[in-house]
């Protein structure tokens, strides 16, 4: 009699202890590499390699990280960042996200660089349901949500930044009459194919084309070639080399046409200094981010932060050197993302999240520029300004521009 | 003076003899090892069984350059290419042809081998680092092949190609990593087997002969130029298996996966495997995939130079890599049995 008693009462309290903390079971969701005191993120990036320059990238994401962490964390739980070299292979790659998703046991695979390496994964970790969150490539595959859900972008994609030069061209110069020279690549064609997208019915504004393969030595004879065409509007859509080669012999041959130069060729340092300054006046170009090394935004908010940032947490790191300003956004993005989640830290909540941005502006990026994601818009960046390049510095101008079909 | 020169040329890649027996290991370790292999992806976890599948494809990649420079003494830094041309076959007819997987890997193999073989044809006439210098640019132009415009409609050009993984046939109750790595383990074999009784064989004694002493080889009735451009359709055509069963298992093939790092790793791992060491192919596997790991996990800023000391450490302390261990193992064990 006594002892049904006794087994009365435990059940009793049990049942009384389960009733209270059930709702809070309830509040908090986790998945594998979520705890109450712990996030494990997972990144790869090359460290090694021929593309390891973008390794700062890497380092930059874990100093941002450590400094969340002497802030207290996110809602309370530090993140552990595990970053491995891939070495920009893709068989590394997926060795080494399989070690992240499997041995690790990460909660989402962040940033990953590289459209090779992307592809590699891609299809791995959207089988396994794991979040392949914000990839740093500029292919526009990745904006796919339909066939994959677990795949996100960041920055803007290449055909965005081509639709954002035909709307300019449609309100500045109507009556423009395009020549294009592009690189035969994943690259230059989605470039290509965002231009003419984004000249709607008028893609006839284009009256020359030519292409190059990266093994060419030089690119004189193309340029040469369009500028028989008679065109007034020269797109160039080269890597640095080609785009220094280009702005050049357009010089050369004292061809006046109103260039217009892709966003990743548009560095001053690698690109306009060797192809002379006095060249390269009046350059047309777009931007997405702040450049460091522009005088203008010393006394910016946002900036005087990423400052402050580096000079405590990641002073070796170079502020000239734009990968750093790109993995401070990309990490500030997974941040807001993290924060957002709260106590239901699993994975399908983190893609719901993620397509979930309403108006977000990390720090580096230009004033105007924000971050919108949606259920069927997995494409966070897709507004740029158009800068002019005059003396030895690009001047911004106009408004910020949207690259989305829609509008 | 031509003489002489000859002498120059051919004396600098002198590979040490080995004796036929010295090439493998005792029947009592392999059974071991395989009994081991067996049954170890039942107690791991499904990565480290992916990694021990690509240990094994590895493997199977350095075994062949074993066999062109451990057995035939031909240097060759051009094996990525093969390796690229066999991975590229497969994914190519899985993909667009719908071939089924396990079909595509003796394909893989008879294309890889044309190649290697009318590469060799021409490579005969160069020797030692001339020969190493030629299948380089073989190496280095290969990736820059594989991303040309008209083939681009079979290779996706940079973009790659993604390859369906394959599920465990007949229903089997096993995941697609432990069927591959099964799948994986049984070619590895044959393959191990086969070029264990090639180098034994008449033509395995040419190629050494070759190795040896060239001029000695041919007074003795041997086809120099026939055995050394077999051997390097051979080899080409066990990497191009391998490469074949590297894209089933990554299940994705673009030209940035094999540039001319591929071919130095391949190399390293003969290396440090034991040239001419045939079991030592499959550790000097194990050291290219799990080394640069070690050495990442050290430092990250500095993983190349941490790797390099790793390196220059084996090859000062054990220079004859692999087999060198396995050697010392043998005798100390004896020793333990005659006490």
């Amino acid at each position: 009699m006594l002892a049904t008693l006794r087994t009365a009462a435990i059940s009793a309290a049990v049942g009384a202890f389960l009733c209270t903390s059930g709702p809070a079971f309830a509040q908090k969701k986790y998945d594998t590499g979520a705890t109450d005191t712990e996030i494990k993120i997972g990144h790869i990036v090359p460290y090694s390699g021929p593309a390891s320059a973008y390794g700062v990238i890497g380092k930059t994401e874990e100093a941002y990280f450590r400094m969340i962490n002497e802030n207290g964390g996110i809602n309370g739980r530090k993140i552990k960042f595990i970053s491995y070299d891939d070495a920009y292979s893709p068989p590394k790659a997926v060795e080494q996200v399989r070690r992240l998703v499997e041995s690790d046991e990460a909660l989402l695979v962040f940033n990953a660089l590289g459209t090779p390496s992307n592809t590699a994964i891609q299809k791995y970790l959207n089988a396994k349901k794991v979040p392949q969150l914000f990839v740093a490539t500029g292919a526009t595959k990745w904006n796919d949500p339909r066939h994959f859900p677990w795949t996100i972008g960041w920055q803007p994609s290449y055909q965005s930044e081509g639709r954002i030069y035909a709307k300019f061209l449609l309100k500045e110069k109507p009556d423009a009459k395009v020549a294009v020279l592009y690189q035969n690549d994943d690259f230059g064609k989605d470039y290509l194919k965002g231009l003419k997208d984004g000249l709607e019915g008028k893609a006839s504004m284009i009256i020359a084309e030519a292409s190059y393969e990266v093994s060419e030595p030089t690119i004189d004879s193309h340029v040469v070639k369009l500028k028989a065409s008679g065109a007034n509007v020269l797109i160039s859509i080269t890597t640095p080399k080609f785009a220094a080669q280009t702005i050049k012999k357009a010089a050369e041959i004292d061809w006046k046409a109103l260039q217009i130069v892709a966003n990743v060729s548009a560095s001053v340092g690698s690109v306009l200094k060797p192809a002379g300054f006095e060249n390269a006046q009046g350059l047309l170009s777009a931007a997405y981010a702040k450049d460091a090394s522009d005088p203008q935004w010393q006394s910016d908010p946002g900036m005087q932060k990423f400052f402050a940032f580096l000079d405590k947490y990641y002073p070796e790191g170079d502020r000239l050197n734009s990968s750093v300003v790109y993995g401070y956004g990309a990490a500030q993005t997974l941040a807001k993302i993290l924060e957002m989640c709260g106590d239901d830290l699993t994975r399908a909540n983190i893609m719901k999240q993620a397509a979930n941005l309403k108006d977000f502006t990390p720090d580096t990026l230009l004033p105007g520029v924000k971050i919108n994601t949606s259920a069927t818009d997995f494409a966070p960046i897709e507004q740029l300004q158009m800068m002019r390049f005059s003396g030895e510095k690009w001047d911004l101008f106009g408004e910020v521009i949207s690259g989305e079909l829609s509008h | 003076m031509s003489a002489a020169a000859e002498d120059t040329v051919t004396e600098a890649p002198a590979v040490e003899a080995v004796p036929k027996r010295a090439m493998t290991l005792g029947t009592g370790t392999s059974l071991v090892i395989l009994a081991a292999l067996l049954v170890t992806p039942v107690f791991v976890k499904n990565f480290v069984v992916f990694q021990m599948t690509m240990v094994m494809i590895y493997g199977i990649a350095v075994l062949a350059l074993n066999i062109l420079t451990g057995g035939s003494g031909q240097f060759s830094l051009g094996q990525s290419a093969f390796y690229a041309l066999g991975a590229y076959t497969s994914a190519v007819l899985m993909e667009n042809f719908n071939v089924n997987y396990a079909l595509t890997l003796p394909i893989a193999g008879l294309v890889s081998f044309g190649a290697g073989y009318l590469f060799g044809k021409p490579a005969l006439r160069l020797s030692g680092i001339y020969l190493a210098l030629a299948t380089f640019a073989l190496a280095v132009a290969m990736p820059q092949l594989l991303k040309l415009h008209f083939l681009e409609q079979w290779t996706g050009g940079v973009q790659g190609l993604t390859v369906m993984k394959p599920d465990a046939p007949f229903g089997l109750p096993i995941g697609q990593d432990k069927w591959l790595y099964y799948f994986t383990l049984v070619i590895a074999l044959a393959i191990y087997l086969g070029s264990v009784n090639l180098l034994r064989s008449r033509s395995g004694r040419a190629f050494m002969s070759i190795r040896d002493n060239e001029i000695a080889a041919s007074a003795m009735g041997v086809d120099v130029a026939q055995y050394k451009t077999l051997a390097f359709g051979v080899s080409a055509a066990i990497t191009g298996i391998a490469g074949g069963l590297s894209a089933i298992v990554v299940a994705f093939v673009a030209p940035d996966s094999y540039t001319i790092n591929l071919a130095i790793a391949l190399f390293l791992g003969m290396v440090v495997g034991g040239v001419g060491w045939l079991p030592g192919s499959f550790v000097g596997a194990a050291f290219i995939i799990f080394v640069p790991n070690i050495a990442e996990s050290i430092s990250k800023g500095l993983s190349g130079a941490v790797f390099g000391v790793l390196l220059f450490l084996v090859i000062f302390l054990v220079p004859h890599g692999a087999r060198q261990v396995a050697i010392v193992a043998q005798q100390m064990l004896g020793n333990l049995r005659k006490n």
